[in-house]
């Protein structure tokens, strides 16, 4: 049913639709609109047959989830940011023991300097965790995602985080089409655990495991992301069939067919990066785009097949590997191993800040020409930068960057003297 | 009895001179480790050292909430001695279903676990949560006071050998003042442990006002037993410390571990008592006080109380110190009744 709604309820109420039995929650920012929902929807009666619990932290949050999942309950969570990160040590966990648990992450920037706005930080640091993690484009493709996660994540008995974008997506209020409870029931069968803690049939999980088989382990969660390579696109079938809508799968492709310039992105600024290539394209320019929309497992076959062929790559991430760059152009890169092309990192929109169509077109205009440099930031204004790299030089005591390069910026306060 | 006899051997436990023999109660109050249908929820074969509190600590617990619950239990366990020594790969000593995830996290799993049994309407099952004294006076801390305070339905058992045993004996919040650790090391002028203001685990407990508390030890099994066959009457978070000497840790003759706790209780050094709802109910009284130089004595991790310096004094300060902390437990619990008798009072 078409509806205008706000991302996060809308997701809120898919959740529910999914029939979680076990929802943990513990609210961080801009997530906390999500389990808000679920919440609210326990409470009415709505969504029956479910234990809400309030935690004390995040890592407590997901250390909820992983019993509840061992004992055969259908979980769900979501979190942010730090709250990803404070349940760094179950995260792993959940994934090394094979938990189906889905996870929503409202992805935040990660500080200091602290930042409640919009990045993939979060999520990039958890990215070889070994959960599945699915980018949203949109608000349309957070509500489908998170019914595929569940079917996804319980034929494969591997946790799967749902990423999208903080207030871009979580926030905005758009028209959306919910479905229905009987739609969401005929996709997803109910939860069939593998492993269950059950005093009939006692078995021990979660034993030590030394050198002589750590290796076989691990390789089982690799090859588990491997075949969820293949389930990824197969669900994505199913799932048009039931509701009719192209959603999910590896990668969507833009344009690409006889691109010189081709774009790749996960997440919201897809969106934004189409309108430019609308534009470009009108002009006649030859540009392209694909969107990543399954990061782990890395589509490297898909990929590479989109990218086929492209003369140059302009990655543009969210998120910063600082020392090295950029996260997703390197995983690109090895998609591209066998027919190398440059691959530009354009490190874009961290903590927030707009990603601009006028910004984008001149990125993309400049890579045409060829005269894009390996790794670039969009909009980073160069003289603070400047300014604070001699003042730190200048002075021992130089004090916080952050506070500093606020003061440089905001001609209101008086800068800090070099 | 013959080779061939089909019937588990039961051996009586050694009571010493202050409990009664099996032989002598009415058959339903005899200890479950006497029963021949005991659930051997940790079974033989595990890698505990010899004299492991922990490990004998941990078979009665859980024998006995197994047996009220007519085996209708699951356990979650927290990393250390208890998890490793038991399920060495590809072997585990659990007769039980039985989860593992991580150091900090076993409360919260637990209470996972109980939601999920709760959703599927399995309300037959319950929850045993357990670890060492460092994964619940400390990193586990946070986790276990959200699942006090939501009273969601946990018993949680610590095991108290008071440092961090199985990554080779550091300080813990629960390590006694003047001990030496591997991170507390016997040196310089204040050798030990430092006197600091202690972190009673059961105290804190109580202040949630969960339904029940205890204290128990490996020298009092009967007493063990009764308390866990008591928490499991009741629904909601529950709390039991059990004091578990660790030969290794402490310094202790393997064979010393029960003669060890029995000293701890007896010096007031370790109270044994109950609470509900925040209100201590019963207390064990002390048969016969010994200073608590008798307890420490016996444990190397206490040695340099003994020979202080190059003459070898003994530190009779810090000695008393300690003989001040269990006076203190003594009067605070009611230990030793007006006419000196130790009855225990229930």
């Amino acid at each position: 049913m078409l509806k205008q709604v706000e991302g996060s309820a809308a997701v809120a109420e898919v959740v529910a639709f999914c029939r979680p039995e076990v929802v943990c929650a513990y609210p961080i920012t801009p997530q906390t609109h999500i389990v808000e929902g679920v919440g609210a929807l326990v409470k009415a009666g709505t969504l029956q047959n479910c234990e809400y619990i309030n935690v004390e932290s995040e890592f407590a949050a997901l250390s909820v989830a992983i019993g509840a999942s061992a004992t055969g309950a259908r979980t769900y969570t979501a979190t942010a940011s730090q709250g990803l990160l404070f349940m760094a040590e179950a995260v792993y966990n959940a994934a090394g023991l094979g938990l189906p648990i889905v996870m929503t992450i409202g992805n935040r920037a990660i500080g200091a300097p602290i930042n409640i706005w919009n990045d993939h930080t979060d999520s990039m640091s958890m990215k070889d965790s070994g959960w599945i993690q699915l980018f949203a484009e949109t608000n349309q493709e957070a509500v489908d995602l998170h019914i595929q996660a569940f079917r996804l994540a319980e034929e494969l008995s591997c946790p799967v985080m749902v990423c999208i974008d903080g207030f871009i997506l979580t926030h905005a209020y758009e028209r959306i089409d919910v479905p229905t409870q009987e739609e969401v029931d005929a996709f997803l069968p109910p939860f069939e655990p593998v492993q269950v803690l059950d005093p009939a049939e006692p078995y021990s999980i979660g034993a030590m495991v030394g050198p002589e088989a750590f290796t076989e382990v691990r390789y089982l969660a690799h090859e588990k992301q491997l075949q969820a390579l293949r389930l990824i696109p197969e669900i994505a079938d199913v799932f048009k069939d039931v509701f009719g809508r192209e959603t999910g799968g590896l990668v969507h492709p833009y344009h690409t067919e006889g691109a010189d310039t081709v774009a790749v992105a996960l997440g919201s600024v897809n969106g934004t990066i189409k309108d430019v290539i609308d534009q470009m394209r009108e002009d006649g320019a030859s540009v392209g785009s694909v969107s990543i929309c399954s990061f782990r497992p890395f589509p490297l076959e898909a990929l590479a097949a989109a990218l086929a062929g492209a003369k140059r790559i302009v990655v543009i991430e969210k998120s910063l590997a600082p020392g090295l760059g950029g996260v997703v152009a390197s995983n690109v890169r090895m998609a591209l191993a066998e027919k190398p092309v440059p691959v530009h990192t354009v490190i874009a929109g961290l903590g927030g800040r707009p990603i601009t169509m006028t910004s984008l077109r001149e990125v993309f205009e400049v890579a045409g020409e060829g005269r894009l440099p390996d790794i670039q930031f969009l909009d980073l204004d160069h003289s603070a930068v400047e300014h604070e790299i001699v003042r730190a030089r200048a002075t021992r005591r130089s004090g916080p960057t952050a506070e500093n390069v606020i003061r440089q910026l905001n001609p209101c306060r008086p800068a800090a003297k070099a | 009895m013959t080779d061939t006899t089909p019937q588990q051997r039961v051996k009586f436990y050694q009571t010493g001179t202050h409990t009664i023999g099996n032989r002598l109660l009415d058959e339903t109050k005899r200890t479950v480790q006497a029963s021949m249908e005991r659930a051997n929820a940790i079974t033989s074969g595990h890698r505990a050292c010899q004299g492991c509190g922990e490990a004998l600590g941990a078979r009665y617990a859980l024998d006995s909430a197994m047996r009220v619950t007519d085996g209708q239990l699951v356990a979650v366990n927290a990393t250390g001695c208890l998890e490793v020594f038991t399920t060495p790969y590809p072997e585990t000593s659990w007769q039980i279903p039985w989860l593992h995830s991580l150091f900090g996290n076993a409360p919260a799993v637990a209470t996972g676990v109980a939601a999920a049994l709760r959703v599927k309407g399995r309300d037959d099952v319950r929850v045993i949560a357990q670890g060492g004294d460092g994964g619940t006076t400390d990193i586990g801390f946070g986790c276990l006071s959200g699942m006090f305070e939501r009273n969601d339905d946990v018993l949680y058992i610590c095991y108290d050998n008071e440092a961090y045993m199985n990554t080779g004996v550091q300080r813990s919040s629960a390590t006694p003042p003047a001990a030496r650790t591997a991170t507390t090391p016997a040196l310089g002028d204040a050798p030990g442990n430092v006197f600091g203001t202690g972190k009673n685990l059961p105290l804190i407990a109580m202040a949630h006002n969960i339904p029940y508390v205890a204290t128990a030890s490996v020298a009092d099994l009967h007493d063990l037993e009764d308390k866990v066959v008591k928490a499991m009457s009741f629904k909601g978070a529950r709390y039991i410390h059990i004091m578990v000497p660790c030969p290794l840790g402490w310094g202790s003759a393997s064979n010393a571990t029960i003669n060890v706790a029995r000293l701890a209780i007896e010096s007031g050094l370790f109270p044994l008592f109950e609470a509900e709802h925040g209100e201590v109910t019963t207390s064990n009284k002390i048969r016969r006080q010994v200073p608590v130089s008798d307890y420490l004595r016996p444990q190397r991790r206490f040695a340099h109380l003994f020979k202080k310096g190059p003459d070898g004094e003994i530190d009779t300060d810090r000695i008393e110190k300690i003989q001040r902390m269990a006076d203190a437990n003594i009067r605070r619990f009611n230990l030793i009744t007006d006419d000196g008798e130790g009855e225990t009072a229930k």
